[in-house]
């Protein structure tokens, strides 16, 4: 590492000594000499939003490529705090400022997958496939093993041989609807992080 | 948080334990360092490791993990022996006064009334003693032995200086060093908040150390003050929303319960969740439950929830058991379960054990994962080598694998830990095929629907009749299903107080809880949530962060549960004429005709404070509790118990008792027993953790993040990296009985050794972030190591204490 | 952009006068990092690299916190982590933010032969301009704080610039806004050194009897300062320079380059000192080396 090679001293001194000798001459390079970095939000959408990773719900703006027009495709290209926000006031942490690999992770799922029993690979389908078939096979367990009534004849009513849990960074309305549906259907093996 | 993170602030004393929060919650943190900043507060960590948050303590000082109700039991005696408590407040606003039933014992670590074949207790001793106008019986002078004040002076007695050192391994002087910071709090003016998190509740005692925090806070008058409270930081973003809207096997939204199978028809159901007054002039707010559940029947089942069928109360599931986590991966390993569904939850990362986890799902016929990302819970079934050394061919298991949107593509409403509701705004499509878990589960439900109305099946009817009102069935809108939780008037809503006037009219979003009936003519699906989606419209959208008293409050931000209440028993920041204990911060005052403020009042907004009705509301005494009565499993005094793999194989409090070595209530079933380790082959202590650099298994996905912190490690301290020969960045083997993992060995000094019983005990930390399936580079889910025990109340796993062996890979 | 536009008081290896009428009202700016502040969450790490579009590679642990274990030119700044037993004791974890400093006096820029390359605008902030670099690494031998790096894609230096991009439109730089703990603030100089100086009163108070502002004179003060819980060990901090100084042979270099008549002079002159300069991967190309032999065959 160190010292110069041969090659590194002609780069350095041609560069040198054409550099200045121009600019001594009173001629401005052909590009600029100085110039900062375009500033890359200006007319960028802005949209309000919420870090989905820890309880502190820092706020945070997402920056859209384009101005909000039709023809333009929003995809998120910077996320960084919401000044106005009283708890994070801007700041976010290295997880909240990282949002913008999340949203663009290589692991990000696009469409819905299928493994066969006893395979060892995913298959896509469709979603009226994956829909459908689940639906079925919740049926089919429900009508087999749902139990009305106890032995002693105690009204019970529930359905204990599938169970579900649910996401603890769903919205409220998500998690409202999945509870509404989960107990329409008997279900009591429901759970979600809030315990483990 | 009974408070909110703005409220740290103005704390003068931060007791950071069972939490760390600075890695965890960095940018909640911020108002730790606003208050050492501004206030000149100072901050005391307590941890087995020297954390990020003790990086920028006052105080830090180690302590062995599973032992901090002995810690804090000890800070209690401390305060009762040295008398360091604020009189007032204790005197007033707590049931230090109330006298306990005669048959109440402790012995030997008991408490009476135990089962050690149902390991399980007959609480029915643990209660107070009533008078003969049904009221529960006070001495105001405390000098009754049967007192809850003398009671609990007597059970701390044995939690002195010396037992904490030798069963925590805190040195005496540390220890009375925060001992006298905390109590320079117990005058009125000065004040000490909490910061926990699952340090504390995992545990197979969790829930019982929450509640010895929350003792030490009531004696210094610290519950409802600005800059005090007991406050658990949450671990996701809407973690605290699921729990209010009580996704778990045995709640309903806004902390109802689901029946028992024995509460056969509705009037029983309400008798024993309709709380009675135990003192005189108490609200006891859960007088109102049935108003709480027929509307949330009504949003439910809507015209079919009707009076004559009990607003539809056998359409409920009916309990026989708790079916939580633990309980579900038994039944699953006993081949008990067909089905289950993962909405982005990783289980086989989160729960214990993953071995049995494992076992569990390759018994199941079909697995439904819906999450954004790949998990290795979608890929149970796929071959990682060492890490996840299965046949696919031998897994019969059918798994689907549904792409969901994530936070930046829907619109929709978290509930943080100060509970705030904040609304948030979609920016982008998803990508490819991905759909929300709003449109997956109503498009699911759809179908199944169709299917019971084509084909019949089963009790269809709770099927049939849920109420479905979305414009696009197959995608109900997240504006709908707020104002569905908010809740609204069915029919006109006459003013009780002059029928002729109509408060809401039919189809009008309801203002706020208190506007809710039990005869059928409102619908809200949480009564605490009532009034989010108020008849001015969406107040969790609100953005005017303005805060006038400048303590913080900003009441136009967003909405928070309850009624937009800020801190949680805000009433008794005021004393007996309702004037602040402390001046220099006013909450909520009496302006001689009602209550004032910056916040809104945690009692009746017009009640007089001099009339005896306590601060704390939703308890039928109107005071706080000491004694829990049969409110915990383990005992109405939080007492230590051993975690369940312990360095010690007994417990110091009771080295006699077998039966109180560990939690004699907890949750663990007998093969998890079985699968417990011993000191002699496992002689080191675990902890598990997360880091600031990631969260949980889903930004080993994330590009920056796996850049800040590649690769997985375990972190153990120089005594026993000497004693073991591993050089720092050499690959380690830790194992425990039920699995191992390899990792980085990070060598430090920020974790010594310390000294239990005259033993040297060294900790192990192990940060969980990796696994097989991301672009961080693989791992091992550290969950292979983690035994299956849950504590008694909340069957929250005990992943921050067990036992492994640590030797060179 | 034109140049009499951007404030700029210097440029590397350039002789004519840099336009110097306007002053800004308030003086220069400065980035202050309180250590004692800092809790080591990395966030100014990865919003540098998300603000400034890098991405660094996905390393390896080798048993620090450290990651990426050094800065390279996608990591501009990158937090150290020191453990550190005081006489006490007690354990201290000293962690700092590690990046360019920002010198009044920038070493970079006067060891630097390409016009332009580097510049100082009137608010203090040293940034690089890549497209004028040609890559000799005579930077990183200037700068007192081994803080620039060389590319081993396209051969030029990197560093912090300051986020002299969100600068110039009234933004705090990325690192600055996302701080959690508020450890590091951005503002006029003279703010910076006041707020400096309460942070500091608040140290004392809790026992660090030595806090203090680590603002080192012998590089002219620099606008990134630290608070110090030692200043007067600033060497704990994973070796923070005690009294840095531009290397001699810096000073040496901008003597020959300036009068232009030496030009010639220097060629031979500075195959002497060349020996002494560190310099970045020394891997050029066959390409470059054309490239190289074209210049100087132009000229």
């Amino acid at each position: 590492m160190n010292g110069m090679n041969r090659r590194q001293f002609f780069k350095v001194s041609a560069a040198m000594l054409s550099g200045s000798s121009m600019a001594a001459l009173g001629l401005a390079p052909q590009t600029a000499l100085a110039e900062v970095r375009q500033y890359k939000l200006a007319r960028m959408t802005e949209t309000r939003n919420t870090c989905p990773y820890c309880s502190v719900g820092c706020g945070i703006l997402m920056y859209g490529l384009g101005d909000g027009a039709k023809n333009a495709k929003a995809t998120i290209v910077h996320i960084e705090g919401d000044a106005d926000h009283p708890v994070n006031r801007g700041t976010l942490c290295p997880k909240g400022a990282s949002l913008i690999d999340f949203i663009h992770s290589p692991n990000r799922l696009k469409q819905p997958q299928y493994r066969a029993p006893g395979s060892d690979k995913w298959q896509t389908i469709s979603w009226d496939e994956a829909l459908d078939r689940i639906a079925a096979l919740m049926k089919a367990d429900r009508d087999a093993n749902f139990v009305e009534k106890t032995a002693e004849g105690k009204t019970v009513n529930r359905w204990l041989t599938t169970g579900m849990l649910a996401a603890s960074a769903s919205s409220n309305e998500t998690a409202y609807l999945t509870h509404k549906i989960v107990r329409s259907l008997g279900m009591l093996a429901f759970d979600n992080q809030a315990r483990v | 948080m009974t408070n909110h993170w703005v409220d740290i602030k103005n704390a003068d004393i931060i007791l950071i334990m069972g939490g760390n929060a600075a890695e965890a919650h960095p940018c909640g943190f911020k108002w730790v360092t606003e208050a050492k900043a501004h206030r000149g507060a100072k901050l005391i960590v307590v941890d087995p490791r020297f954390t990020r948050s003790a990086s920028v303590a006052d105080v830090y000082a180690p302590i062995r993990t599973g032992t901090d109700i002995v810690f804090l039991g000890g800070v209690i005696r401390h305060l009762l022996e040295k008398d360091q408590i604020q009189h007032e407040y204790v005197r007033n606003y707590t049931d230090l006064s109330f006298i306990v039933r005669e048959d109440f014992s402790f012995e030997d670590g008991l408490f009476s009334g135990y089962n050690p074949e149902k390991r399980r207790y007959d609480k029915s001793s643990w209660d107070y003693e009533r008078g003969e106008d049904g009221y529960v019986k006070t001495d105001p002078t405390l000098q009754h032995p049967r007192c809850v004040y003398q009671l609990m002076k007597q059970h701390y007695a044995r939690y002195t200086p010396e037992m904490v050192e030798r069963v925590c391994g805190t040195p005496q002087a540390k220890f009375l060093q925060i001992c006298e910071m905390l109590a320079s709090t117990a005058p009125a003016n000065r004040v000490a908040t909490i910061l926990y998190a699952l340090g504390w509740a995992q545990h197979s005692i969790g829930a019982q150390i929450i509640r010895t925090a929350a003792m030490m806070q009531l004696l210094l008058g610290n519950i409802g003050m600005p800059g005090g409270g007991i406050n658990a930081l949450r671990g996701h973003s809407n973690i605290q929303g699921l729990t209010d809207l009580g996704l778990m096997s045995n709640l309903l939204p806004g902390y109802l319960t689901l029946p028992n199978e024995a509460e056969q028809d509705l009037p029983q159901y309400l008798a024993a969740r309709t709380l009675k007054p135990l003192r005189p002039n108490q609200m006891s707010y859960w007088q109102n439950y049935p108003k709480f559940f027929v509307s949330l029947m009504k949003a439910w089942w809507g015209k079919a929830a009707t009076a004559e069928n009990n607003w539809a109360y056998d359409y409920l599931p009916k309990l026989d058991k708790l079916y939580d986590l633990l309980q579900v991966v038994e039944l699953m390993a006993q081949g008990k379960m067909n089905g289950y569904i993962c909405q982005g939850f990783n289980v086989l990362a989160a729960a214990p054990n993953k071995a049995k986890v494992l076992e569990g799902l390759a018994k199941l016929k079909y697995l439904v994962v819906m999450d954004p990302l790949a998990t290795e819970t979608s890929e149970f079934w796929r071959n990682a080598g060492e890490s996840n050394p299965v046949d696919p061919s031998k897994i019969q298991t059918e798994v689907f694998r549904l792409p969901t949107t994530c936070f930046a593509e829907e619109d929709g409403s978290l509930v943080n830990s100060g509970r705030w509701l904040q609304w948030h705004w979609k920016g982008a499509e998803p990508p490819g095929e991905a759909r929300s878990d709003i449109e997956i589960m109503a498009e699911l439900f759809l179908r199944i629907r169709e299917r019971y109305r084509r084909e019949g099946g089963t009790f269809p009817a709770p099927i049939l009749d849920l109420w479905w009102p979305y414009a696009n069935e197959a995608n109900p809108t997240p504006e709908e299903l707020a104002k569905e939780y908010s809740g609204k008037a069915l029919v006109d809503l006459p003013d009780p107080k002059d029928p002729a006037r109509i408060v809401r009219r039919a189809g009008e979003q309801l203002a706020g809880f208190a506007e809710l009936r039990d005869d059928g003519s409102t619908a809200c699906g949480c009564w605490i949530f009532s009034g989010s989606w108020g008849p001015t419209g969406n107040l969790m959208a609100r953005r005017d962060n303005s805060d006038p008293t400048g303590i913080g409050q900003t009441l136009g931000w967003s909405w928070a549960w309850p009624a937009n209440r800020r801190i949680l028993y805000n009433r008794a920041s005021a004393d007996l004429q309702g004037r602040p204990f402390d001046p220099q911060r006013k909450l909520i005052y009496w302006n001689g005709k009602a209550w004032a403020g910056a916040d809104v009042p945690d009692y009746k907004a017009d009640e007089p404070p001099d009339t005896g009705m306590g601060p704390f509301i939703m308890n039928p005494e109107g005071v706080a509790r000491f004694f829990a009565r049969a409110g915990m499993a383990e005992g109405p005094f939080p007492e230590h118990y051993e975690p369940f793999e312990t360095p010690l194989g007994y417990n110091p409090l009771h080295p006699k008792t077998p039966a109180a070595t560990s939690n004699p209530a907890a949750r663990v079933f007998a093969r998890d027993l079985a699968d417990m380790g011993k000191v002699e082959e496992f002689p080191h202590v675990a902890t598990t953790y997360r880091l600031t650099e990631h969260f949980h298994y889903w930004t080993k996905n994330v590009r920056l993040n796996a850049i800040v912190q590649p690769e997985q490690f375990v972190e153990i301290g120089e005594a026993l990296a000497k004693e073991l020969g591993i050089a720092n960045g050499e690959r380690v083997k830790v194992s425990s009985k039920r699995g191992y993992i390899k990792a980085v060995a990070l060598v430090t000094k920020r974790i010594r050794p310390l000294t239990i019983e005259g033993k040297t005990v060294h900790h192990v930390g192990i940060p969980i972030h990796w696994g097989f399936v991301g672009i961080a580079k693989p791992g091992f889910l550290a969950n292979a190591l983690t035994p299956s025990v849950g504590d008694g109340n909340i069957q929250t796993p005990e992943f921050k204490s067990f036992l492994v062996k640590v030797e060179k890979a | 952009m034109a140049l009499q536009s951007l404030d700029i008081k210097r440029r590397s290896a350039t002789t004519s006068p840099t336009p110097s009428v306007r002053e800004p009202s308030v003086g220069a700016v400065a980035k202050l990092i309180d250590v004692s502040k800092c809790i080591g969450c990395k966030a100014c790490q990865t919003a540098c690299m998300e603000w400034n579009d890098l991405r660094d590679e996905i390393g390896t642990n080798v048993g620090v916190y450290d990651n990426p274990a050094d800065l390279t030119e996608h990591s501009w700044t990158v937090m150290r982590f020191a453990e550190y037993e005081n006489p006490q004791g007690d354990l201290e974890w000293l962690i700092r933010k590690d990046g360019c400093m920002h010198c009044e006096d920038p070493g970079c820029l006067k060891a630097c032969p390409s016009p332009g390359a580097i510049v100082q605008y009137a608010n203090g902030i040293v940034d690089f301009h890549e497209e004028h670099c040609i890559g000799c690494g005579y930077c990183v031998t200037g700068c007192p704080f081994n803080v620039p790096r060389l590319s081993k894609k396209d051969h030029k230096a990197y560093k912090c610039t300051l986020c002299s991009d969100r600068v110039a439109v009234g933004q705090e730089p990325a690192c600055v806004k996302t701080c959690p703990t508020g450890a590091i603030e951005f503002g006029t100089k003279e703010e910076m050194k006041e707020h400096a100086q309460a942070r500091i009163a608040d140290l004392k108070s809790r026992g660090y009897a030595n806090a203090g502002l680590y603002d080192p004179a012998g590089v002219g003060g620099t606008h990134v300062m630290y608070v110090l819980h030692h200043a007067d060990q600033p060497t704990l901090y994973s070796g923070l320079p005690k009294d840095p100084q531009i290397s001699p042979t810096v000073s040496l270099w901008k003597g020959v380059a300036k009068p232009l008549s030496m030009a010639a002079m220097a060629l031979a002159a500075l195959v002497g000192f060349f020996h002494y300069m560190r310099v970045g991967p020394a891997e050029t190309s066959e390409e470059d080396e054309r490239n190289a032999e074209k210049e100087v065959s132009h000229e």
